[in-house]
């Protein structure tokens, strides 16, 4: 069944989740701060904090339950049985055995590109998504890995992770506009004593409103990239054998057709293989949901 | 009550929750191993539920093959009478090496692989195989995560006090990595 058995650095996968934790708490804090500027210029510190975690719950529960399946419809997969695809179904129940979660269903969507995606909230309620393209074009061991890419997201619990992730941008979004309001018409803070105490506070405010929704964006997509690496060397573990995803990627970045029709950006960070053109350049790559390619085959190549 | 006195409360309290999280979290692997083991079991059945099926298919077109008929059902005998890991392991090692072997001598039957309900059962019987394995993987990683948990400082110091002892894992027999060779 295998070529070969290497053993594969399991810390590679703790790093990357250690590594999420912080951002998250980067998160936490910027929230937080905006939250006791916005109540400081209210006259409450406290009231500003609520305000943000209602804010974000509120928020937070409606994108939870919108989120799963608006995205299968949107993007037209259809979910298939085991007598139309065996192969894809076997190899989905398969990788589930091993990573000790239940069966992902199957959806396919109709299309050239070769891409794949997970969704779901968690195991329990997961699916497994991929394009005809990458059926056809990709052999055993390469659809192995990609199916267990997408396995490893579904068991480390991504794809909530992401939406939590986006819920908190959206937030800090919401929050510093109502900051660079709250500068505009006053309120209780002007009736203290001025002085450099006050103007310092200010401009940190205005700096902190124009600045934190585009640093929470790239603490978002930065939390992105590491999650995919964290997929990429939880696959390997999966399938014993990192050489069949690192094929199959070389087979997706080597396609002359990465888009797939029915992707935009907000669903693009769930696919494999970034689903939009490649540019390069080093600003492209802050804003990118996933790792360059060659960069992710490499360390494959290296395990 | 003096500072050395709160000081001492402190450290004890400290000690029993780590005990306790340490209990918790080996109970929590110990759950999964079983859980684990089960699936191994549930393909485990599967297979043994194909294979009469698949001797009297492949009989209809072999009738002399008798040896190999012969092997695979005693083979099966003995998976289904395995009781203990190291039993189940053993007869399920030869248990595919005698499969192998039928599937083997099929190669020489060109209507018989021809058959619908031969091809299907192939396919069921491969991906059976191939979860079986899976199943071993994902048990043998649940081990090694509990062994290692156990062995790792300063766990080691009371997981012999709360009865945690080492497992072990389901191996590969070194036979299997052997290539099958068919007489005729």
């Amino acid at each position: 069944m295998k070529q070969q058995r290497k053993l594969v650095n399991f810390d590679e996968v703790r790093n990357n989740n250690l590594k999420s934790v912080f951002l998250f708490f980067l998160f936490m804090i910027i929230i937080a701060s905006i939250g006791m500027l916005i109540g400081f210029i209210w006259g409450s510190f406290w009231f500003g904090l609520i305000l943000a975690l209602i804010f974000g719950v509120v928020y937070g529960i409606i994108a939870w339950f919108a989120g799963a399946n608006m995205l299968l419809a949107l993007s037209k997969a259809k979910i298939v049985t085991k007598k139309e695809y065996p192969h894809l179904y076997h190899t989905i129940e398969g990788l589930s055995l091993a990573a000790g979660i239940p069966t992902p269903k199957a959806y396919v969507i109709e299309d050239e590109a070769l891409n794949a995606f997970a969704t779901g909230r968690g195991p329990k309620d997961s699916s497994i998504v991929v394009t005809t393209g990458l059926l056809k074009k990709l052999n055993r061991e390469e659809l192995e890995g990609v199916v267990a890419h997408e396995m490893y997201h579904i068991k480390n619990y991504d794809i909530r992770a992401m939406m939590i992730a986006a819920v908190m941008v959206g937030v800090i979004m919401l929050l510093s506009d109502l900051l660079l309001r709250s500068f505009l018409w006053g309120g209780k803070g002007n009736d203290r004593e001025g002085g450099n105490a006050q103007l310092i506070f200010i401009i940190i405010g205005i700096v902190l409103a124009i600045l934190a929704p585009l640093i929470a964006e790239l603490i978002r997509l930065s939390l992105s990239r590491k999650r995919e690496y964290s997929a990429d060397a939880g696959a390997a573990i999966l399938t014993r054998y990192p050489q069949g995803l690192a094929n199959a990627l070389k087979k997706i970045r080597d396609d002359p057709d990465p888009l797939v029709n029915t992707a935009n950006k907000a669903t693009a960070h769930l696919y494999i293989s970034s689903p939009f053109r490649k540019k390069g350049g080093w600003f492209q790559r802050m804003f990118s949901t996933h790792p360059p390619i060659d960069e992710r085959i490499s360390r494959l190549e290296a395990m | 009550m003096s500072i050395v006195g709160w000081v001492i409360i402190g450290v004890v309290v400290l000690v029993v929750l780590i005990i306790m999280a340490l209990y918790n979290g080996l109970i929590r692997l110990k759950n999964q191993i079983e859980n684990a083991w089960a699936q191994i079991d549930v393909q485990l059945k599967r297979r043994n539920d194909l294979i009469p099926n698949l001797i009297e298919t492949v009989k209809g077109y072999a009738k002399h093959e008798k040896s190999v008929f012969t092997e695979v059902t005693k083979a099966r005998t003995e998976m289904m009478s395995a009781k203990t890991l190291d039993q189940k392991a053993k007869a399920s090692n030869m248990l595919s090496d005698t499969l192998k072997s039928l599937f083997a001598v099929a190669e020489s039957y060109p209507t018989l692989k021809a058959n619908e309900n031969f091809l299907q059962l192939q396919e069921e019987l491969s991906g059976t195989e191939n979860k079986i394995a899976y199943s071993r993987q994902h048990y043998n990683d649940m081990v090694m995560r509990f062994n290692t948990k156990i062995e790792l400082f300063p766990n080691n110091i009371f997981a012999g006090m709360l009865h945690f002892t080492r497992r072990e894992m389901f191996k590969v027999e070194e036979s299997e990595k052997k290539n099958i060779k068919v007489q005729f």
